[in-house]
């Protein structure tokens, strides 16, 4: 079986910057395994600028955005396949491809790197009512059918969903001269960056209907209308309200799922508020050597973001080939010198048993230790209940789980806890063993809140707060801990990170 | 047998389940034989939009067609499914009793189910079929467990009839719509309007995927309907025939009418179903039926055979023959109704719902064979649930009565068997390297979430009556069918039909003409 140092899943914004960033840590054995037919993934189809002011300090589109890390993949030599899908990955780093020149290959990894990217959610998801004609596609989908392949998807158009996809769909669609009619959003707030409303649906006088979903779709063949409706609180169409829109297309921006079948497959459980895997601050899963960075791993605002994170992902990988490899090599060592010593393969067998023995027993003892520090299950439950309490009625529904519930793997970790407002956290745990100068700490809100701190505790200990005049569940936040202030209070059983009034 | 006097010896209205499991068994004998499909492709009414379920048989009244049907149709299906290569599975059902004082009910269903001839039928307790299912609610006092019970694919049961059907020589008339039916002498007289053009493909290089000595699969290009210039839409031409089998579905009654005084009428009835992702298809593994008790009739809950979960249907009589169309009430309902007998439906994990129309004649009973009043006309009308159970009893009843009215004798050389596309994801590791190299195609994934390759696009494209629309393709090879609901695979899945069949990009439809995918470059 071949073997490679790094195979990296997908070849979008976070498998390339972690590729790179890989590369830099000095691994040179990477292998980049890409299912479209180019690089550069969703990006190549975002045609619109705005990409890059944090990692480029300049405004670049999608396309120059991945022409920048892609010029990097193809400087440092790093080898990638295009055409090529992942169908399996398991726990102890096979990965599985398959392509038309191959077949079906499955190879070794020293390390896997999940940058799978995400997916939208389809209408049926949505269970809307109505007739299925053509005409009703995922904004993404539009986008790809538009920007890459250079057909228009309607004339008429209404958007259901603010996402940031289907903000950027109107204003593209307005472009290529359809007539975007309106924007329904059910929550009471956007989806998508406030900037994106500015100038995508403000700019051209596309009207945005907070608290309104389609609640009938016309028309057999192609789609012909689509009736919309304000909802109450708990999202049900209030009736004598609806209206009848005449289009022929309907776009749906309704959210992103992290795309992963495949970590599911390796049998990492997700978590249930980010439908990625729970990672460490190293952004490991929990099966050892796997990390996961980008969409994957949770669904980002800013691609900046995701080339950041991916890149630690990367130098992560990258640390974990190396130790692995001393450790091998100094096993082989202290092998060897065993072997010249035993004189059968009977001894020799037996003191291999021995050894794996006494690491097995070392490791459970460290591993004992560590988890006395964690929290109990009850302390654990009542942050979560605090933390239903903030969240809103109508995602009560989809985050009734608490975002920490698979600890296997982190059981040395200090968890994070997102209480109050704070929906989630990635990563999931923090490990003060090997823990780097500062961790960043991404996350979301779970509603438009105004004049907020976001608070980091240790345990109880507030540790920083920040007033933010504005939070809103589009736009990811992000906080600093540093090994610093940790090692201040280095009997810390839990990290939370909560939104507080005054 | 063919008779000059005629264009051909039977015409067969619709290209439902029932239409090609009449046209197929027709194809056993020496007759001519022909399709006439109004939409673009087999498989586009109530066959594509049902609980897709091979029915055990105990639910139809004692002593009627449609039990004996549904039996026997049931008891055909493990040598159809072999012989066409149809995804089908015995995984058993339960209809579930909920009160000691419905208990009466079920042993009235028992004792039908005997009657009737369904095997190895038994009433188990609440608790045994909540070890069998333990998904089931506390509520269930009893179950009626039938063994036998199935499921089926049911677009590929319809696609593999009319493959096979086509294989030995029947004709299939797409867009082809039958507007008036005349008596003519011994025969009919068929007004037939041709809505579009289906375009063809040569067969290419696709594997010989039918079994026998590559008969001739030509058969689809409806020659002798269509002439070489593009059809006018309103031209109507005149079809000749000895014999009409009436599968028409919803429309069965419209087609009886125009030929027999003895009026039926057939209403839609309208069932609104929920299809849940593949991670919630093992949440039962046999098909759970609620007994109709005081809380009204039930909605089934069953395994799909390609591992969905389908929750459904409801039951509303509408007016519209085309109304399937969904509703907020009756999607409601479904949920309400499923979780009353099954327990922790992960609802959150619909990915998509539909409704279909049942074709309920006013009797609920299946009307099968000639009108007193018009000899020749063959009617298989009402076919409302168990109609896809039923399908092979009644294409073998219907075309022994047709054959034995013309006096046609069995062909020699009839092809039995129909081999389906590979569907290269399942297959073991050798298998698929080995496909692979053969055919590259199969190697490029195309649909991510049904692992669907290009290799078998191609396949449902370039087989004979091979899929035409995005939906074809679907129904097909399950492009499309999976989480994203083809999402990603869209664009990708537009242009290989295009490519394969020469129809621009433009043109490329969801389905039927109008349902046209893009509204021009850009």
């Amino acid at each position: 079986m071949q073997y490679h140092d790094i195979v990296i899943v997908g070849g979008g914004p976070a498998g390339l910057a972690a590729a790179v960033a890989a590369r830099k840590a000095g691994i040179s054995d990477i292998l980049i395994l890409e299912r479209d037919n180019v690089l550069g993934g969703i990006l190549n189809q975002c045609i619109h600028n705005g990409f890059g002011l944090h990692t480029f300090k300049e405004e670049l589109t999608g396309p120059e955005y991945a022409a920048r890390y892609i010029a990097q993949v193809e400087e440092e030599n790093i080898p990638y396949r295009l055409n090529t899908i992942v169908v399996d990955i398991t726990r102890n780093r096979e990965v599985t491809y398959i392509n038309r020149e191959e077949g079906l290959v499955t190879i070794r990894a020293g390390a896997v790197i999940l940058a799978m990217g995400c997916r939208e959610r389809p209408r049926g998801a949505l269970n809307t009512p109505g007739y299925r004609p053509a005409g009703i596609y995922s904004a993404g989908t539009a986008q790809r059918l538009m920007n890459i392949e250079g057909y228009l998807v309607g004339k008429e158009a209404v958007i259901l969903g603010s996402g940031d996809i289907g903000l950027i769909m109107a204003r593209r669609m307005t472009l290529e001269g359809a007539k975007v009619k309106v924007v329904a959003e059910i929550m009471p707030y956007s989806g998508g960056l406030k900037r994106n409303i500015v100038q995508c649906l403000d700019d051209y006088g596309i009207p945005l209907k907070l608290s309104h979903t389609v609640v009938d779709i016309h028309g057999k063949e192609r789609l012909t209308g689509v009736t919309i409706a304000e909802v109450d609180e708990n999202k049900n169409p209030i009736p004598g309200t609806e209206e009848y829109y005449s289009c022929d297309t309907l776009l749906l921006s309704v959210g992103l799922i992290p795309e992963n079948e495949l970590s599911k497959g390796a049998g990492i459980s997700l978590n249930r508020v980010t439908s990625g895997p729970n990672v460490n601050d190293r952004l490991e899963t929990e099966a050892e050597g796997i990390y996961a960075c980008g969409n994957v791993l949770h669904v980002h605002d800013l691609v900046d973001f995701v080339s950041q994170e991916a890149a630690l992902a990367g130098e992560n990988a990258a640390e974990f080939v190396k130790r692995k490899a001393s450790q091998a090599e100094a096993d082989a060592a202290a092998d060897g010198e065993k072997q010249k010593n035993a004189e059968t393969a009977g001894e020799r067998a037996a003191a291999d048993r021995k050894r794996k023995k006494t690491v097995t027993a070392e490791e459970r003892a460290a591993a004992d230790g560590k988890r006395k520090k964690t929290v109990t299950a009850e302390e654990r439950a009542a942050a979560d209940g605090e933390w239903k309490k903030m969240v809103t009625a109508s995602e009560a529904e989809e985050d009734a789980q608490p975002a920490h519930t698979d600890r296997r793997g982190h059981a040395n970790g200090i968890p994070l806890i997102a209480a109050d407002g704070v929906r989630y956290t990635v990563p999931q745990f923090l490990e003060t063993d090997g823990m780097r100068d500062s961790v960043t700490v991404r996350f979301r809100v779970a509603d438009v809140y105004r004049d907020r701190y976001i608070s980091v505790y240790y345990d109880d200990q507030l540790i920083s707060r920040k007033k933010k005049k504005v939070l809103a569940p589009g736009e990811m936040e992000q906080v600093v801990l540093t090994k610093k202030s940790l090692a201040e209070y280095p009997q810390t059983e839990r990290i939370t990170i909560r939104t507080e009034v005054e | 047998m063919s008779n000059q006097r005629y264009d051909v010896d039977v015409a067969v209205i619709g290209g439902g389940v029932t239409g090609c499991a009449v046209a197929r068994e027709l194809s056993r004998y020496d007759l001519k034989v022909c399709v006439l499909e109004r939409t673009e492709d087999v498989c586009s009414g109530t066959s594509k939009a049902n609980s897709a379920i091979i029915h055990a048989g105990y639910d139809a009244a004692a002593g009627s067609v449609m039990a004996k049907m549904n039996v026997e149709g049931n008891r055909l299906m493990d040598q159809l499914a072999a012989d066409l290569d149809i995804p089908f599975r015995r995984n058993g059902s339960m209809v579930l009793c909920f009160s000691e004082e419905d208990m009466p009910g079920l042993q009235e269903l028992y004792v039908r189910g005997v009657t009737n001839g369904v095997p190895n039928l038994r009433i188990i307790s609440g608790d045994e079929a909540r070890r069998m299912e333990p998904n089931l609610t506390d509520e269930v006092v009893a179950a009626l467990y039938a063994p036998t019970g199935g499921i089926v694919c049911p677009f590929n049961m319809t696609i593999a009839l009319a493959e096979n059907a086509c294989a030995n020589g029947v004709e299939f008339h797409f867009l082809t719509e039958v507007t008036e039916i005349r008596k003519c002498e011994e025969g009919y007289e068929l007004s037939v309007r041709e809505t579009g053009e289906r375009t063809n493909v040569p067969a290419g290089d696709s594997r010989k995927a039918e079994s026998g000595d590559g008969a001739d699969m030509s058969g689809e290009t409806a020659a002798d309907l269509q002439e070489a210039a593009a059809p006018d839409n309103n031209v109507v031409r005149i079809l000749t025939t000895r014999f009409v089998v009436n599968a028409a579905g919803v429309y069965a009654d419209r087609f009886h009418n125009m030929v027999s005084r003895r009026r039926i009428s057939i209403t839609p009835r309208r069932g609104t179903y929920c299809l849940l992702d593949q991670e919630a298809g093992r949440h039962v593994d046999k098909t759970i039926f609620q007994l109709p008790g005081k809380y009204g009739k039930g909605v089934l809950v069953t395994p799909t055979i390609h591992g969905n979960l389908l929750i459904g249907p409801t039951a509303a009589d509408i007016g519209d023959k085309e109304g399937t169309y969904t509703t907020a009430e009756e999607l409601a309902e479904v949920t309400a109704k499923s979780a009353r007998g099954v327990k922790d439906i992960p609802y959150r994990q619909v990915i998509t719902s539909f409704a279909g129309l049942r074709a309920h004649e006013a009797g609920h009973e299946f009307i099968l064979g000639e009108p007193e009043d018009a000899p020749g006309f063959f009617d298989a009308a009402g076919i409302e649930s168990p109609g896809l159970s039923s399908a092979p009893a009644i294409g073998i009843y219907l075309a022994k009565m047709i054959a034995e009215k013309a006096g046609a004798p069995v062909k020699k050389h009839f092809i039995a068997t129909r081999k389906g596309i590979p569907h290269v994801a399942a297959m073991d590791r050798e298998s698929r390297a080995a496909l692979i190299a053969e055919r590259p195609d199969y190697g490029t994934i195309v649909c991510r979430c049904e692992n669907v390759s290009e290799g078998e696009i191609v396949d449902s494209i370039r087989r004979p009556l091979g899929a035409r629309s995005l939906d074809g393709i679907k129904r097909r090879v399950r492009q499309g069918m999976g989480r994203c609901q083809a999402g990603f695979c869209t664009p990708r899945t537009m242009e290989i039909l295009s490519r394969e069949t020469g129809i621009p990009m433009e043109k490329i439809c969801k389905n039927q003409p109008g349902s046209e995918m893009i509204t021009g470059g850009a």
